[in-house]
């Protein structure tokens, strides 16, 4: 989808976090993508290492941990894992399911030199 | 992308007022620095423009960004600075939200309009789902009695804009150039030139697509997706995030029905299926088929919103 637009939130990140706490060189970007989240991770990779050109992460490597997606069956009033938000519950296969987990897209850490 | 400032492609217009990225301009920044620098092929330097004055931004300041011509221009932050290199790697957190900053924009918009008393709404779809002639019909209904304003998304042109002021509605056209979505910013920005009165309803018509503008937050009340009986009924399936993130989903172009071969209950089912919270209204833009119950929806959105106005 909008993958260029987050790689450039990402470059705001780092850079940001650069300044307020003086490092000039970063190794590693950690990322937390959900499962449910509307990120494509292959096609972030890609605008990654072009977006992150002549920052302070240029060349880095990114590391991108994926989290499980989950939601709230109404029906068993109970969360449940589900990995599209279109998955029916596991358990009764109702659809009632609203995603409560694995919607997050953040920079978890970073490793600098 | 400018590699100095980092600021993008230089697409974006609002009102058709262009950014000229070929020419020197200025950086003003948050500490009062002003920097100016030209996007030649060679030499792109900062250059300070008082001498001696050092580049530093505000660890966690705006990156103002006005070109000397009045045009907006939404790139993004600038080249980093350069801290003295460390000698062993370690790890620092930061636990941020990757949409963090048009989160804030967002919450900043949200909070301008609760002011205000202002209801707004974000309205989503593919191109051709008949969001403009939906919009038009609205205004008509609901000026009367309330003042609406709108803001257009488009990648070019301002063909949409004018048809919304063809009903004496006030409209602004954004171009997002190559962007796929309104950001926060670019509606925050509007909203001061669009200055709409306290107690009305600022429709936002957003770029005619199922798939960007669901991540992005414009500080709007509630997300609209229209859904048209001419497309699949297999969408919300296929393009869950937009279904997931709006609270309303107009059915449009229902006065086709008898032409068509569109299952409007396996495609209600299906948006439900992503959304279980999902409020459904089947309408026509045409005929203005189901517009009492769209209407009445704004109302009662309205009602909450001008019973919040905190000034």
């Amino acid at each position: 989808m909008h993958e260029m637009s987050l790689a450039e939130g990402i470059r705001q990140i780092v850079e940001d976090a650069g300044r307020s706490q003086g490092f000039g060189k970063v190794k590693i970007v950690v990322l937390e993508i959900g499962e449910l989240s509307s990120v494509e991770p292959e096609s972030l990779r890609f605008c990654f290492d072009v977006v992150m050109k002549d920052s302070i992460a240029d060349g880095a490597q990114l590391q991108i941990d994926p989290v499980p997606g989950s939601g709230w069956c109404m029906q068993c009033a109970e969360t449940v894992p589900i990995s599209a938000l279109y998955d029916p519950c596991p358990k009764c296969g109702s659809y009632q399911v609203q995603a409560t987990g694995g919607t997050e897209m953040r920079v978890k850490e970073l490793e600098i030199e | 992308m400018c590699n100095v400032c980092g600021c993008g492609t230089g697409e974006t217009r609002i009102e058709g007022e262009a950014v000229d990225h070929e020419q020197e301009h200025e950086h003003v920044h948050a500490d009062g620095t002003v920097h100016r620098h030209s996007h030649g092929a060679a030499g792109q330097k900062w250059v300070p423009v008082a001498a001696g004055q050092v580049h530093r931004h505000a660890p966690a300041g705006e990156h103002v960004h006005e070109h000397a011509d009045g045009s907006l221009h939404y790139g993004h932050g600038p080249a980093g600075a350069h801290a003295p290199g460390m000698s062993q790697a370690q790890m620092v957190k930061i636990e941020q939200n990757i949409l963090a900053k048009n989160d804030g924009f967002a919450e900043r918009n949200r909070g301008w309009l609760a002011e205000r008393g202002i209801l707004a709404l974000n309205l989503v779809s593919s191109p051709g789902s008949g969001k403009t002639t939906l919009l038009v019909r609205t205004i008509e209904a609901l000026q009367s009695r309330v003042p609406v304003a709108v803001v257009e998304g488009d990648q070019q042109t301002s063909f949409d804009a004018e048809r919304i002021r063809a009903t004496g509605a006030p409209a602004l056209q954004i171009n997002t150039g190559k962007g796929c979505h309104l950001d926060a910013h670019m509606v925050g920005r509007a909203l001061e030139k669009l200055a709409p009165a306290d107690d009305s309803v600022l429709l936002i018509e957003n770029v005619g697509n199922l798939v960007c503008p669901a991540a992005f937050d414009l500080g709007e009340a509630a997300k609209v997706v229209v859904l048209s009986v001419t497309e699949g009924e297999d969408k919300p399936l296929k393009y869950p995030d937009m279904f997931a993130a709006a609270s309303l989903m107009l059915v449009n172009k229902i006065d086709l029905l008898p032409y068509l071969n569109f299952p409007v209950d396996k495609a209600i089912e299906y948006a439900l299926r992503v959304n279980p919270q999902l409020q459904v209204i089947q309408v026509s833009a045409t005929t203005g088929a189901g517009f009492d119950a769209w209407l009445g929806w704004i109302d009662a959105r309205l009602a909450e919103a001008v019973a919040a106005r905190t000034r």
